[in-house]
């Protein structure tokens, strides 16, 4: 095997400061301690679209991001259990993200499959956020070893389990993996690149379809997303 | 008679197993992807999932928190009996289901596709799915779950004759290689094959060829059986492996159903089960009895057969 075992490894507190982010290289694996809350469309287009006021003042909570629905039960006496969490497909936030940088301060998105090399330069570089990728997918039981605490759902009742806003208290949150850095490069389009040199080739010899489709690319290179 | 109780609580335990425990022949061809991978990133990725398997076990927690759409595959002996019959026995599954999902707990992922209505307890209107299949000379009905994510890693082409064996292959790397950018398809994963049928059969043929088949096993048909080893090497020979990194680690094992189709078609759909392939079966008996297995052992050669009538073949009766 490669070598797995070796790859440079990095604690964060958060809030992560940007010296934190400066440091951090594509392909860095990452595990945060601290505190970190979930939103997604839900949360953003309450605060985003309807205007409605965060339940918290993030500048005292956290900057960090987590796109993520857990499964998680609320028991008869309200308390909340957090059992395993894996992220959700991140690039479907895109629209939102300017915005949320603004109304939010995050600087750390963590999610699932990143999201693309021009929305990093356009949105993450000028908010001074970088883009972690869980692994997987997922590491939920890993990750959810990771949560020490549920300190609150916001909007349980509004938007329901899936889409609440859930402040977790974390530790050794991880593995995560750096996808972005503060120049906006991306490691999933560093690796497209590598794997589109070669696969023209793999379709050499294959004879044409009988009949062309509507809405069929020959375009190997075209990533769908 | 199979006590409707009985089944529910046999549902109900499945849905714990489905989501925390791998299955062994999976997790044996993981490891071997592992240890045959030279992607660093692939590697490491492969390693983390085979950490996560220990601690989902270790905790007692689901491995992975897309919990999927959770549903059921019954198949009944032709001579099993159910106490309240299959209305009791659906029931008793919806049940099973609800339970599990705040128990475990799932997430409770199904909601309503227009107006977002979520009950958070994955059961709605056509949710769970229960399909059934049957099985001649038995007494006893097989329950089975699969806790399967539903965004990516699926689809459909309506393919003719004449594009061969060409255009299976063809579309195959197509869905690969969409689906494993970024590593959406969650891959490695176990992919299924669909081809034939009319268009919901193919879909469907190919869905439980990813999710009812365990690595290893081979279609009867050993024409099937060698395109089965050939599509598998091909998806291994993209250059991509676990979170569309690169590295060769795609498909698990590759299995295909088929079903008689169209004279003028050859309808292929194509899943990708993924890194989390949650299934688990369990086998009611009449006396009480129930046992639990990872093989669905689904496609059975009364599953496959071809003919009007049904004579179990000699070479069968040992698996009845």
């Amino acid at each position: 095997m490669g070598n797995a075992r070796e790859r440079k490894t990095v604690r964060l507190k958060t809030p992560v400061s940007d010296a934190d982010l400066a440091g951090l290289e594509l392909g860095d694996v990452v595990y945060l301690d601290g505190l970190i809350y979930t939103a997604r469309e839900g949360v953003y287009k309450k605060v985003l679209q309807d205007g409605e006021a965060p339940p918290v003042d993030f500048a005292d909570l956290t900057n960090v991001n987590f796109h993520c629905s857990p499964a998680a039960a609320v028991e008869a006496d309200g308390s909340l259990r957090v059992s395993a969490v894996t992220a959700t497909a991140s690039f479907r936030f895109s629209k939102w993200m300017k915005d949320w940088f603004a109304a939010s301060g995050a600087k750390l998105i963590v999610g699932k499959g990143g999201m693309s090399e021009e929305d990093y330069k356009n949105l993450f570089v000028p908010a001074g956020a970088v883009y972690l990728t869980t692994v997987g997918y997922g590491t939920g039981a890993l990750l959810g070893r990771g949560i020490k605490n549920v300190r609150a759902a916001h909007w349980l009742d509004e938007l329901g389990i899936a889409q609440a806003m859930w402040v977790l208290e974390v530790e050794k949150f991880g593995p995560l993996l750096v996808e972005s850095d503060l120049q906006g490069n991306s490691l999933f389009e560093r690796n497209n690149r590598e794997i589109n040199a070669g696969i023209e080739k793999l379709y050499e010899g294959l004879k044409k379809p009988s009949l062309q489709r509507y809405g069929e690319t020959d375009d190997r290179e075209q990533e769908l997303i | 008679m199979i006590a409707k109780e009985a089944v529910e609580q046999a549902a109900y335990e499945i849905m714990f197993k489905a989501g925390i425990d791998i299955p062994d022949d999976y997790l044996a061809g993981i490891k071997k992807m592992a240890s045959a991978e030279d992607g660093d990133l692939s590697a490491f990725v492969l390693e983390a999932m085979l950490e996560n398997y220990e601690a989902a076990k270790e905790d007692r927690r689901p491995m992975c928190a897309d919990t999927g759409v959770p549903r059921y595959y019954v198949k009944a002996g032709n001579e099993a009996k159910l106490e309240g019959g299959f209305i009791a026995l659906e029931e008793s599954l919806r049940s099973a289901t609800a339970r599990a999902t705040h128990d475990i707990p799932l997430r409770p992922n199904r909601v309503h596709p227009l107006w977002r209505t979520d009950h958070n307890n994955n059961i709605g209107i056509n949710a769970p799915e229960i399909e059934y299949s049957f099985e001649p000379d038995a007494d006893w009905v097989d329950i089975t779950t699969v806790h399967k994510g539903g965004l990516f890693g699926t689809d459909y082409r309506m393919l003719f004759p004449g594009d061969g064996i060409d255009g299976i292959k063809r579309f195959f790397l197509d869905g690969m290689i969409a689906f494993g950018k970024r590593g959406l398809a969650c891959q490695p994963a176990i992919v299924g094959v669909g081809l034939g049928g009319s268009k919901d059969t193919c879909m469907v043929l190919g869905k439980q060829a990813a999710c009812l088949r365990t690595v290893g096993d081979r279609n009867p048909d050993p024409k099937i059986a060698a395109l089965e080893l050939e599509l598998q090497e091909l998806g291994n020979s993209i250059g991509m492996g676990a979170m569309g990194f690169v590295g060769k680690s795609m498909v698990v094992d590759c299995h295909i159903e088929v079903g008689y189709t169209h004279t003028g078609g050859m309808p292929m759909s194509l899943h990708a089960f993924c890194l989390s392939s949650r299934r688990a079966t369990v086998r009611l008996h009449a006396d009480g009895r129930k046992e639990f297995r990872t093989d669905p052992n689904w496609f059975t050669p009364y599953m496959r057969r071809e003919t009007v009538s049904w004579e179990m073949p000699a070479s069968a009766k040992r698996s009845a």
